[in-house]
């Protein structure tokens, strides 16, 4: 006789549960983590390298760099005096908290404010596996097109500010930018945006700003 | 290549849930995957062949719901399927939309003897 057993449960709730753990641990440690999603040289490592100008020392920073196989965005970090780490997944098309939770322990967690961690470049996975940051961070770009909203709609949900990058080449490419955030609006409404040029470092002090401040109140918020 | 770890959270939430029930067999796996979630059920099926040797869940067949993406208007309540390039409500142009399913994501009953 066959039974049906319901069920109704998430296919994501492992890497859920190992996510609030990794969240427990930086929250422990009073870092900030932002996971950070794009396409393929959109920009992540300049965008990362910049912000740390734009910070001025406000906040002490440390870098996971998630890659399929090499290390030179963790080499670019390092040379910038950053604390770096690489995971190389072999393969796989995403970070996932298993991997973040193993890299955690090689980063001196107590003395960052603020840790970003460079997913893989691809815009259809990374949206579903949670890591455990406090902010999921999206960078378009430009040359993309403005049709990715539309495109890749689960990762513009899943995201709590997004970065228009490479607008230095917005005279040279057709880019509807209405069309764009209409998209972005209603897919994810209200969400807060900046654009920016990591290239020239136009709008990159609005973002570190807005950062600084985010990551201030949430250590207000956690000491309470 | 990303289903395998979506492959392999299928099989142990199966497993776990069959073990309770005390069963001897899995026949089937009902798992309901929404348009919107990035996941390819032949993919799954393909890893399934590999990963589920050897265990009870073996010969299970495994059942997709895909859902499409219904979105809801929240000016004059329409739900509707958006076209690929606009997602604005058809009825009365609004931007303000409820995305009412679509992002489904979960195993929802397991067939067992
Ligand atoms: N014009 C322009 N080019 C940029 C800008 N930001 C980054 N680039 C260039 O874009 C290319 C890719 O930049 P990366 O920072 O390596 O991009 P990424 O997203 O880290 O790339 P992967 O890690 O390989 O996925 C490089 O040639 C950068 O110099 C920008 O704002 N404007
Ligand atoms: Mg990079
Ligand atoms: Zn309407």
């Amino acid at each position: 006789m066959t039974q049906k057993i319901t069920i109704v449960e998430n296919i994501l709730s492992a890497n859920d549960q190992i996510a609030q753990k990794n969240r427990a641990l930086l929250d422990a440690a009073g870092v900030f983590a932002i996971n950070i999603m794009a396409s393929p040289g959109a920009g992540k490592t300049t965008f990362i390298l910049k912000t740390l100008e734009a910070l001025q020392g406000r906040l002490r920073l440390g870098v996971i760099e998630g890659d399929v196989a090499s290390s030179i965005d963790a080499e670019k970090a390092a040379a910038a005096g950053i604390p770096a780490v690489q995971i190389n997944t072999g393969g796989d098309c995403h970070l996932d908290a298993v991997m973040v939770a193993n890299a955690l322990p090689a980063l001196p967690l107590t003395d960052l404010d603020l840790l970003i961690i460079e997913n893989i470049g691809n815009l259809i996975c990374p949206a579903s596996f949670a890591l455990g940051s406090h902010l999921n961070l999206l960078i378009a770009s430009i040359p993309e097109g403005d049709d990715k909203p539309y495109k890749y709609p689960g990762m513009y949900r899943g995201v709590q500010a997004l970065i228009i990058n490479k607008i230095d080449l917005l005279p040279y490419v057709p880019f509807n930018m209405d069309y764009f955030r209409q998209g972005v609006e209603i897919l994810n409404p209200g969400l807060v945006t900046f654009p920016v040029s990591a290239k020239t470092g136009e709008g990159m002090q609005a973002w570190a700003d807005w950062l600084v401040e985010r990551v201030q109140t949430w250590k207000q918020d956690l000491s309470r | 290549m990303h289903e395998l770890p979506i492959t392999q959270n299928i099989l142990e939430i199966a497993l776990r849930h069959a073990e309770q029930a005390g069963a001897k067999e899995i026949k089937q796996i009902n798992i309901v995957i929404g348009k919107f979630s990035a996941f390819v059920d032949d993919s799954i099926q393909f890893y399934w062949s590999i990963i589920a040797q050897g265990t009870i869940a073996q010969n299970a067949v495994l059942h997709f719901e895909r859902v499409p993406v219904e979105f809801t208007c929240l000016d004059c309540g329409t739900t509707y399927e958006p076209q690929e390039d606009a997602f604005a409500c058809p009825h009365c142009l609004s931007p303000r939309i409820k995305i009412t399913r679509g992002e489904e994501l979960r195993v929802e009953s397991i067939e067992i003897e």
